[in-house]
């Protein structure tokens, strides 16, 4: 058997473009019937890979992005997201997203929840949400933690319902994001494109009806790993290339794996695609330089995600058929 | 005491909407039989905090605890008895 290490997604990057072009040039005319692509680009890896997909099949004329800060948006986003627009030669727009979010009440009932578990929190506070416990085999606990203005930091363990609704609150922004984009897609019949990666598809990393609603995902099946190797295949910006993921959420900056994922993407790809694979977790842990418990704890961690977020990825449970009912 | 009397009941109201004893069996893997995922396990914690006057440390919210209602129920025991 193959030794384990990181060169398992080593893949034929430009078999892999055109394959992925192709089907989405079929997708877009022959199965959805639009005229073109929309893409939100973020500024990150992904979207971006996905914009440049998008124009390897379609060509820049049919591709339109749209760039959606909001008021914890980091600037350097929205720079990287006008530099990538610029050098595919794409149209795009600009829409800052804080004065709708701000009505619709995103901001007020995220703080309510912030101030409700850390008293003190004011408005010139920065805060983040991290994740600890699943991958010592413990079940998952969430942490505020805030920044006053002096830079003094402040932890505490989130109870479920302050939980529920600082989440709830943010999931605005994704799913404002994302009537957007459907309203230039269907100004323009274009489709939408939706950008996550395989490891935050498999996961749940996504927004019903939020990031996770598109029209076509060019690179769900693509691990992290990969789509970095396909973005600098795709030549491009070193600036976009060498970002590093993040989940451009909170005020505070904050990584993917501190929120959802239980180690840095390249190691978690690695997880992911050895448990499919059907590896030991002894394996993974000789790969990882860990021991085989913690890689277990992995394994779980990754098999409890896909279950907890099953929902995430079920069509509406329909009641027309007898016996039919939601599993998860 | 028996704390199966507190959980089951909690187990079937809030996950299961009912009160038929029968829809769950006490040794059933509740999280394997997709009765509860881990924000149930978090609700579930909080319940069994706010109702048995416990606090449940980090190290102790691990599935084993909380897998059935038996292994709940057994976890009580030992919290109460400490």
């Amino acid at each position: 058997m193959t030794p384990l290490g990181h060169h398992v997604l080593d893949l034929d990057l430009e078999a892999e473009a055109d394959r992925i072009a192709a089907s989405l040039r079929a997708a877009t005319a022959r199965e959805l019937h639009r005229r073109g692509l929309v893409v939100a680009i973020s500024g990150g890896i992904d979207s971006s890979c996905c914009a440049a997909l998008a124009v390897r099949a379609l060509g820049p004329d049919r591709v339109f992005a749209l760039i959606l800060p909001e008021r914890d948006s980091s600037a350097d986003s929205a720079a990287r997201a006008r530099l990538l627009a610029e050098h595919l030669g794409i149209r795009s727009e600009t829409k800052d997203i804080a004065p709708a979010l701000a009505a619709i009440g995103c901001y007020e009932q995220r703080d309510a929840a912030v101030r409700r578990a850390l008293p003190g929190y004011g408005d010139d506070w920065r805060f983040k949400i991290t994740i600890d416990g699943g991958t010592e085999g413990r079940i998952n606990v969430f942490q505020l933690v805030a920044e006053a203005p002096d830079g003094s930091r402040h932890a505490c363990t989130l109870g479920l319902a302050d939980y529920l609704q600082i989440v709830a609150a943010t999931n605005f922004k994704q799913r404002l994001r994302k009537a957007l984009e459907y309203f230039h897609a269907d100004r323009l019949n274009y489709a939408v494109v939706g950008t996550p990666n395989r490891l935050e598809y498999d996961q749940g990393f996504f927004v019903k009806n939020g990031d996770g609603s598109a029209d076509v995902k060019p690179i769900a099946h693509l691990y992290k790993t990969q789509v970095y190797a396909m973005a600098r295949h795709l030549g491009l910006p070193e600036r976009l290339c060498a970002a590093v993921p993040t989940t451009d959420t909170y005020s505070l900056s904050q990584g993917q794996d501190e929120f959802y994922f239980a180690l840095g993407y390249r190691d978690m790809d690695l997880a992911l695609w050895a448990l499919e694979h059907g590896r030991d977790a002894a394996d993974l842990g000789q790969a990882l330089g860990m021991d085989a418990r913690r890689a277990e704890a992995i394994y779980a961690d990754i098999e409890n995600k896909r279950r907890t977020t099953r929902y995430l990825h079920a069509p509406p449970v329909l009641m027309g058929e007898p016996g039919l009912a939601c599993t998860a | 005491m028996d704390f199966k009397t507190i959980v089951k009941p909690f187990i079937l109201g809030n996950f299961l909407f009912t009160d038929d004893a029968a829809a769950v069996a006490d040794d059933s893997s509740l999280i394997r039989g997709g009765i509860v995922d881990s924000t149930g396990i978090l609700e579930l914690i909080e319940f069994l905090e706010a109702t048995c006057g416990i606090r449940v440390a980090a190290e102790e919210m691990v599935p084993a605890n909380f897998d059935s209602i038996d292994t709940i129920s057994a976890f009580l025991q030992r919290k109460t008895a400490a």
